[in-house]
Order: C-alpha cells, then sequence, then structure tokens
C-alpha cells in the first residue's frame, strides 16, 4: 500500500519595525531581561494598545507580495489563554478579519514548479519568553509585543521537501520585500507544522498531528521525515494516528506528544474594544503595490533572459536582494554581466563567508566592482593584479584606477620589457627550455610562471606564453 | 478658617483662592481634617496622603504667587480608586492589587495635574467596578451619608459619598452600566458620564472596555463642566477616544430652556417604580416646561432588553480584562503554588471576591465556543437597536429627561444575597452605556428625611452642553427656590 501525505505551514515571522505592535518600546534582541516594556506591553491595569500602522504596512507588503486579497475592512480580536509570558493573557491577534486573504508562492523542486496556496496573513502581537531554573522560572517581556505576522498555508504540501522547499520560498519573498530577517535560529521566523497521511485509495485526508519547536529549517525537514514514517508505520499496523499536538526533540531526532485534542483550548474569541477596526483605503493599497520590489523568482527569469546568466548563477545571486541589486548596478556599469557575475560568485561570496558580514559592510561599491571589470577587460591589468586590487577594494574602497597606479599594478605589454623577463628566464632554466622543446605543456606553464615572477606579476601572460613559443619555435 | 464644606464647590473655592481668602494648602489641610473627622462612619476613601496632596497644594500656592491662574489651580479632588496616579496604590478595591503601585498617571489624571488639581485621596468602590452598593469593596463599606442605614451606591460609591459628606468638593468616578450616576442619586450629588470617546479611557483599570467612561462627580452641574472640560478631548494613548473639538462647557450654562425639547420615553416610567422617586421626577419636568423646554413623548422600544445585554456585554469583556491578574507580574500572589495553572488558581481565588468570580465565570461561559452567537453576538445586535432606538428619539427632541433610578438608596445588606434584583439598579442607567451617549444624574429637592432622587438627563451623542445646559437651568431653578 502506497501513502499519500499532505502538509500545511503556519509560520511566524516577527516584523522589522522600530517599535512594538501596540506601544512605544523598541524592539530588538540582546537586551537585559525585561529592559524594553513599559505599562502597555506588561499588561498593567489601565494600559492600552495603540496600533503600530508600519506593521501593518509590513503585512500588507507581504500579501501583495504573494497575491493576497487585501482586506479593505479588517479587525482585531482577543484570544484568550492563560500563560506566565502572555501579560494579558489575552492576546491580540485577528480572527475572522485578517489583513490578507488567499495567494500562494510557487516553488521549484526536481525542475518542476509547483504552487502552494496560501489561506490567509494575519497580525498579532508576540509572546514573551520563559526561562526554567531548577525551583522558579522567570519571564522576558522584552520579546511580548513585537508585532508578528502568521502566515497560514493551505494543505498544499506532499512531502517533507516541499515543505521545506516552501519555507525557502516563502522566506526569500519576505526577505526580499525587506518585512523581516527571517532568521528562524534568532526566533524571528518561527513554523508549526500540520502534517496527515492516508492510504492512497482513501480521499479524506488523515488525522493530523501538529508540530512545534521547529527552530531550524532543517529541524522543519527533519521532523516531517520521522513523523510521516511515524504515521505511515502506524497505518500500516493498523492503528489509528491521534490528532494531537507533538514536540520535535532535534537532539533525539524524534517528536513526542504535547497534548492531544481534547485538551485543546478554547481561545473565546472576540473583537477587540480598545482598537478600532482597520479600514485601508484602496489607494494607500495601490500605492503600497506600485511599490513593491520585483518578486524573486521573476527576477531569476530576467537574470537568465536579459543578462544570459546560467539558471544556477542567476539563482546564486537573486538569494539576497541587496546581492542581487549589486549585481544589476554594477552589470549595467561594467557592460559585461557576466564578468560581474564571475566576480560575485567567487570572490565576494567568499569574503561574505569568510567574514560572516553582509554586502554593505563592505568598502566595496557596484561602481567599484564595474570599474574593476572594465579594468580587466581593456587589459590594463592581469587576474592577479585584479585580484590584489579587489582585496584593497574591501578592505578600504577606492578608485581601481588610482589603486592600479599607486600600487604598479598595471600589466606590461611592451614587447621589449617582456623579452628581456623571457630571455632571463630561459638562461636561468636551462632544463625547462629543453623539456618544452621536447613537448613538456608543463614546462612552458613553470617557464611563464617565472616570467611572471620576475616581472612582479605584471606582464601580460597570455604575451609571455606567446613569445616563449616563438622563439622556441613550438607550435 | 471656618469652611462650610456643605456648600462649598469648585467654583466658589477658585473665586475664595483668588481674593486671597485662603490657600489651596489651608483647603486641603481642612478637608484632610474633615475627612478624619467623618470618614470613620462614611468610609468614603480607602487611603488619603496626606503628604502627597500637600505637597501638590504648597505647589499650587507657590504657581498662584507667580501669576497663574486657572478654574482648577489647587482644587482638591477624590480619585476612584481604579484609576492610576503615578505612584499611588491602585486597588480596584481588591485584595489582587494590594501592593501595587501605579508606575503611571491616567491621562485624564495627568490632565487635571498638568490643570493644578490636587489629589486628595483614593476612594472606595464595588471590587473592580462590578456593584451597585459599594458592598462589593473588599476592604470597607461605604455608608450614605443622607441616611447611613443605606448604602451609597456603586460602583463609585466612595466617590458620591465623599461629596455628599463635605469629604470632598468634587472626586472622579467611572461609569460602565451607571456607576457614576447611581451613587449621585442614592447620595443627592451631580454625576456625568460622557459620551464614549470623549474622555480617554488610558490608565482607568478596564471592567468593560467597551462602555467604561470617567466622568466628574460634583455639588454642582457648572463643577462637572468644569472637570469635564479639563479631561475631554482625544489622546493619542487611547484609539477609541475620538477627535471631537472640546466646546467651553461653561459658556453653554444658561438658566433658560427656550426651544429645547425634552423627550419622556414611556418605558422608563413603569409599574412599580417608586411614588416618591415618580412625584419628584414629575416635579422635575414641570419646573424644565416652567423654564422654556418643550415637553414631548417619546419611545426607547429595546429598553426592556437593556440589563440582559448590558450583563453579557460587560461581562464577555470584563472576563477578559481581568485576566490579566494572575499573580505574575504584580499584586497579589498566592503561597504554595505547584505551577503556573495552580498559582492562577490560587491567587485568583484569594484576590477576587464573589461578585467578581460570577462575573468572570459568566463572561467566560458567554464567550465559549458554541455560545457567542447565541449570547455575545445577540448581545451586540440588540445593542445596535438600543442605539437605534436613541438616534430616532433625538429626532423628535433634544435632549430626554428619566429618573436615574426605579428606587431610592437601598439598606446595608438588603440586596446582598440577590444579584438579580441587585442588577435591576442599573435599568435606567445602563442605555446609555450601550448607546455610547452622555447621561448627568441632577439631584431632586427632597423635604426633610427623604432620600435622595435623581433627575437623570441623556442627550445624543457628543451632545456635553445640552445636557449640562439643561442639569445646570434646572439645578439653579431649583437652588433658588430653596
Ligand atoms: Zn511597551
Amino acid at each position: 500500500m502506497r501513502y499519500l501525505t499532505t502538509i500545511g505551514l503556519e509560520v511566524h515571522v516577527q516584523l522589522k519595525t522600530q517599535s512594538k505592535m501596540f506601544c512605544a518600546c523598541p524592539t530588538g534582541h540582546g537586551a537585559p531581561p525585561n529592559t524594553l516594556v513599559c505599562p502597555v506591553c506588561l499588561g498593567y491595569p489601565g494600559a492600552m494598545p495603540v496600533m503600530n500602522e508600519e506593521a501593518v504596512h509590513l503585512t500588507v507588503v507581504s500579501g501583495l507580495m504573494i497575491g493576497s486579497h487585501i482586506s479593505e475592512f479588517s479587525k482585531f480580536d482577543r484570544k484568550s489563554y492563560f500563560y506566565p509570558d502572555m501579560p494579558k493573557n489575552y492576546q491580540i491577534s485577528q480572527f475572522d478579519k485578517p489583513l490578507c486573504e488567499g495567494g500562494s508562492v510557487t516553488i521549484t523542486l526536481d525542475g518542476q514548479d509547483k504552487v502552494i496556496g496560501v489561506t490567509r496573513i494575519h497580525l498579532e502581537e508576540d509572546v514573551g519568553k520563559s526561562t526554567h531554573y531548577a525551583k522558579s522560572s522567570g519571564v522576558d517581556f522584552n520579546r511580548a509585543g513585537h508585532p508578528l505576522m502568521e502566515i497560514v498555508s493551505d494543505p498544499d504540501m506532499e512531502s517533507p521537501e516541499e515543505a521545506y522547499a516552501y519555507l525557502q520560498a516563502l522566506r526569500e519573498i519576505l526577505l526580499y520585500a525587506g518585512v523581516s530577517d527571517c532568521n528562524l535560529e534568532e526566533g524571528n521566523m518561527r513554523c508549526d507544522v500540520n502534517v496527515s497521511v492516508r492510504p492512497e485509495n482513501q480521499t479524506e485526508l488523515g488525522t493530523k498531528a501538529e508540530l512545534k519547536n521547529l527552530n531550524t529549517q532543517k529541524g522543519v525537514l527533519n521532523s516531517l521525515y520521522y513523523e510521516v514514517s511515524r504515521q505511515t508505520a502506524l497505518l500500516e499496523r493498523g492503528e489509528r494516528v491521534v490528532q494531537e499536538t507533538r514536540r520535535w526533540d532535534p537532539d533525539k531526532g524524534i517528536t513526542t506528544s504535547m497534548r492531544v485534542k481534547e485538551d485543546a483550548h478554547d481561545y473565546r474569541y472576540f473583537p477587540e474594544p480598545d482598537l478600532l477596526p482597520v479600514v485601508l483605503p484602496r489607494e494607500q493599497v495601490e500605492a503600497w503595490r506600485a511599490a513593491l520590489p520585483e518578486r524573486p523568482r521573476a527576477r531569476r527569469t530576467r537574470f537568465v533572459s536579459e543578462y544570459g546568466l546560467p539558471e544556477y548563477d542567476a539563482g546564486v545571486l537573486i538569494a539576497s536582494r541587496e546581492i542581487a541589486d549589486f549585481f544589476e548596478t554594477a552589470a549595467g556599469l561594467a557592460g559585461n554581466a557576466k564578468g560581474v557575475s564571475n566576480w560575485i560568485m567567487t570572490e565576494v561570496m567568499r569574503v561574505l563567508g569568510d567574514d560572516a558580514c553582509t554586502l554593505s559592510a563592505l568598502k566595496l561599491t557596484p561602481e567599484s566592482l564595474a570599474e574593476l571589470v572594465k579594468l580587466v577587460d581593456s587589459k590594463t591589468i592581469n587576474m592577479p593584479g585584479a585580484k590584489a586590487v579587489f582585496e584593497v577594494l574591501v578592505d578600504r574602497g577606492g578608485d581601481p584606477r588610482a589603486i592600479v597606479e599607486e600600487k604598479g599594478l598595471a600589466q606590461v605589454s611592451d614587447t621589449g620589457s617582456i623579452e628581456a623577463f623571457v630571455d632571463q628566464a630561459m638562461q636561468e632554466n636551462p632544463q625547462s627550455v629543453e623539456d618544452y622543446r621536447n613537448g613538456k605543456k608543463a614546462a612552458a606553464q613553470f617557464l611563464v610562471g617565472q616570467v611572471m615572477r620576475l616581472s612582479r606579476g605584471k606582464a601580460n601572460p597570455q604575451m609571455v606564453g606567446q613569445m616563449i613559443a616563438d622563439k622556441l619555435g613550438v607550435e | 478658617m471656618n469652611f462650610d464644606f456643605s456648600d462649598l464647590t469648585i467654583a466658589s473655592a477658585q473665586a475664595a483662592m483668588e481674593r486671597g481668602d485662603y490657600t489651596s494648602e489651608a483647603l486641603v489641610s481642612a478637608l484632610i481634617a474633615r475627612i478624619a473627622e467623618k470618614d470613620a462612619e462614611i468610609g468614603a476613601y480607602l487611603t488619603v496622603d496626606e503628604g502627597y496632596a500637600l505637597d501638590q497644594a504648597r505647589a499650587a500656592d507657590a504657581a498662584r504667587a507667580e501669576g497663574r491662574q486657572g478654574p482648577l489651580l489647587g482644587i482638591p479632588i477624590g480619585i476612584k480608586d481604579l484609576l492610576n496616579v503615578e505612584g499611588q496604590p491602585c486597588t480596584c478595591a481588591s485584595r489582587i492589587l494590594e501592593g501595587y503601585a501605579s508606575p503611571y498617571d491616567a491621562t485624564a489624571v495627568a490632565r487635571l495635574r498638568d490643570a493644578g488639581v490636587v489629589f486628595l485621596g483614593r476612594t472606595n468602590m464595588d471590587e473592580f467596578a462590578m456593584g451597585s452598593s459599594t458592598e462589593n469593596s473588599a476592604f470597607r463599606v461605604t455608608r450614605n451619608p443622607a441616611d447611613t442605614e443605606r448604602v451609597p451606591g456603586g460602583s463609585s460609591g466612595g466617590s458620591a459619598a465623599a461629596v455628599a459628606a463635605g469629604e470632598a468638593m468634587a472626586t472622579l468616578g467611572t461609569d460602565t452600566g451607571g456607576s457614576i450616576r447611581q451613587p449621585a442619586a442614592f447620595c443627592g450629588c451631580v454625576g456625568l458620564k460622557p459620551t464614549y470617546g470623549r474622555v480617554s479611557r488610558y490608565g482607568l483599570t478596564a471592567f468593560a472596555s467597551s462602555l467604561d467612561q470617567i466622568g466628574p462627580m460634583t455639588r454642582t452641574v457648572r463643577d462637572s463642566a468644569i472637570l469635564l472640560g479639563a479631561m475631554a478631548g482625544q489622546d493619542p494613548m487611547d484609539s477609541t477616544s475620538l477627535d471631537v473639538p472640546v466646546p467651553d462647557y461653561c459658556a453653554a450654562l444658561t438658566t433658560d430652556l427656550t426651544g429645547v425639547r425634552l423627550g419622556l420615553p414611556r418605558e422608563y416610567f413603569v409599574d412599580g417604580m417608586d411614588a416618591g422617586v415618580l412625584a419628584r421626577i414629575n416635579e422635575a419636568v414641570e419646573i424644565c416646561r416652567k423654564l422654556g423646554a418643550t415637553i414631548v413623548d417619546v419611545s426607547l422600544p429595546h429598553t426592556e432588553y437593556a440589563i440582559a445585554v448590558y450583563y453579557v456585554v460587560a461581562t464577555a469583556e470584563a472576563s477578559a480584562n481581568l485576566a490579566r491578574f494572575d499573580g505574575v507580574r504584580y499584586g497579589l500572589r498566592a503561597e504554595g503554588a505547584t505551577d503556573p495553572i495552580d498559582m492562577y488558581g490560587k491567587t485568583r481565588a484569594q484576590g477576587f471576591g464573589p461578585e467578581v468570580k460570577r462575573r468572570v465565570i459568566l463572561g467566560t461561559y458567554v464567550l465559549s465556543g458554541g455560545y457567542y452567537d447565541a449570547y455575545y453576538l445577540k448581545a451586540q445586535k440588540v445593542r445596535t437597536l438600543i442605539r437605534g432606538d436613541f438616534e430616532k428619539a433625538f429626532e423628535q427632541c433634544d435632549a430626554i429627561l428619566t429618573p436615574t433610578t426605579p428606587t431610592p438608596a437601598f439598606k446595608v445588606g438588603e440586596n446582598i444575597n440577590d444579584p438579580l434584583k441587585m442588577y435591576l439598579n442599573d435599568v435606567f442607567t445602563a442605555t446609555a452605556n450601550l448607546a455610547g451617549i452622555p447621561a448627568l444624574s441632577v439631584p431632586c429637592p427632597v423635604a426633610g428625611s427623604e432620600l435622595p432622587v435623581g433627575l437623570q438627563i441623556l442627550g445624543p451623542a457628543f451632545g456635553e452642553e445640552l445636557v449640562l445646559r439643561v442639569g445646570h437651568a434646572y439645578q439653579s431653578k431649583v437652588e433658588e427656590g430653596n
């Protein structure tokens, strides 16, 4: 018997706003516990929420990026449950009138595109963070009230890989939109997964389990592998899957039951009386739509068609909006997109990887990289020289031409000077000359290297190779 | 300096201080002495912070010496104990908030502070404003100064009793279903519930967020106008406060009602109403007619559903609003809990009184899965009908006159075991909260040992000027007769 898997994701995303959802406290990570708090986000008696309009804007932008319908009228509701990290013991969330409804995210697996539906996006407030000690517990409310967007997918994914690809694609879109840092490890993107398995001849969906504590992208994938096989094994033994919430234990690589459905909360939603409904005029939404960035998938396609880049390169470049923007600016200035792409794919990525930093931390600019590419294309410098200039551009920035001058890196293409170095190298290495004559290509490489050394890297290597060949009468 | 506490008003005290008859410090000292003398019997106050009040009074006197003026400069008032005043307790008359000190001022409080008001002390109330007699206070019984065998009404019973007993010339109360107007009527003072959104709720410990309003309790309508003017206006901290200009309420006060159409809703003049109350209201209507008003009959057909709707909406909102009192961040935390759920249970069991528990349970029930549509949603629909009743009525009249309560003050303990009978005290007042409209209670003149009776004047949303004008004209005429 074959089994079919059905997966839906609820993704919580902390929005990148200056202040919290309902008060003026700053958002931020790493501050000492309970220092970014006020009567509002601590739920003190009499304190009242005031809407953060930027959070509404970022949520709507997210919805527009995935083609959601933006509600002209939406509202907030109170979701009641008792938990120590929840200051008011109700969360201000959105129940039946979310900001965004519908939409989709396209994923690509094994060259196949698939559209994953999105049910809704709503806006709510984050809760605090509990820490447990031997005999007590503490709560840090710095995070409480951070704007949190919940993106609920349709149950459209049929494998752990699809779920993983959806999460990746969604993350890419949200990063493009600039609405969040989307860092799972830092907790500004969190994911709950609903998964069920059913025999292939059964039409209605199987009983689902909800998985929690998936703090990494790998965690999403691995917990799903485990859970699908667990549920399949149960069905194969003729047992039933229990509807429950299960916790992923990344150390043991298993999921364990947290609570069964009978314990499920009755959240007692009702409209938040302290806030007015959100009314978004059409013109406002259209203005936001007009200001949207290009979506990453569209950009990848365009990079292939417009710049003639390979699919793979285009995919690497568009993965970060910052890098893709950098590429486009530099490619336009250099008039050699492939050249710019090669520099970014190799040297720039290496520096970013080594220093674990973002592009904006480097002194390199699109203008200076474009200039560098032009210097190479015009054979003003050779590649070793260009790499030396690149290091300077990364560390201190500046004008590549000036750096070439300053370091004396201009390539020597004048026959007279090169010939002197060639003669010296041949004189000093008679054995290699002999070997080259006898057809050993490696000897030629060695001789060119010697000339480059003597010229301190400035000789044009193609000219050197040609000259040695000519002198020895080798084809 | 001898003060006639039964006659002292904001306006008269301000005039006296401007003339230099006495200082704010002298006035505040005298009131503190008066409280010390009277309050053991009345029980209007929970706390009086003498040092805090005298510091404020001296600061006001110093400001006056430097040329500052203002209708509220140096005027002492009492504040209901569920409004946050920075650095003061705010118990809401509940054990669960014992030990809590406010880290901030309510917006209305901050505005009065800026106007130079002195905060005399914190007045008693029904726990979390849930009640109509102030008997639900966890700390003390408040007695009606008109007859100490009787309750002062509630929930702002302490605020009303303080004014009536001369322990304050004015106080702040809050009104969710009649909590300002009913005690004002029972004690014989003026109480105003403003339009929903007129005064910021920021810093008012919420009972029912869609119904609560802060309002003044005073001896004269003019004093209520002065206090309202200082507190009213949009507040960025309260999204439900509305951007409507604040007029000069005192300028609207005239002694003539020519051209004013006053409606009498037949649903508010029902069988079983106290005969004395009915007689006093009929006299009041006659006085208004003599002042030039036209009296018209109006109908508010959905009035009979108001109490049911009120208790569904208010308890639903209260069940969420009071969820924050859990022992985690402030106030009472029960000892000996084994886990968070146990801590919530023990803390709330020890911290809340029986009426609060009753309403939280009721509110939780009406919001529960499967019951929401039948109770909360239906109540909201009927609420819309009640609001519609008033809109229609105000096409025929400018303001509406009713009794504030069907009966005068009842005896301490009389209704304590009959919550339904207690709830019916709100029958004439809760409609204004459900409709969000302003309502004023003005005392009717009573003879000798008769208990105080209140005339309620209701107006359309943001119609405070007219409501105050009718109340002032009536009160002036009545006092002229005395
Ligand atoms: Zn805050």
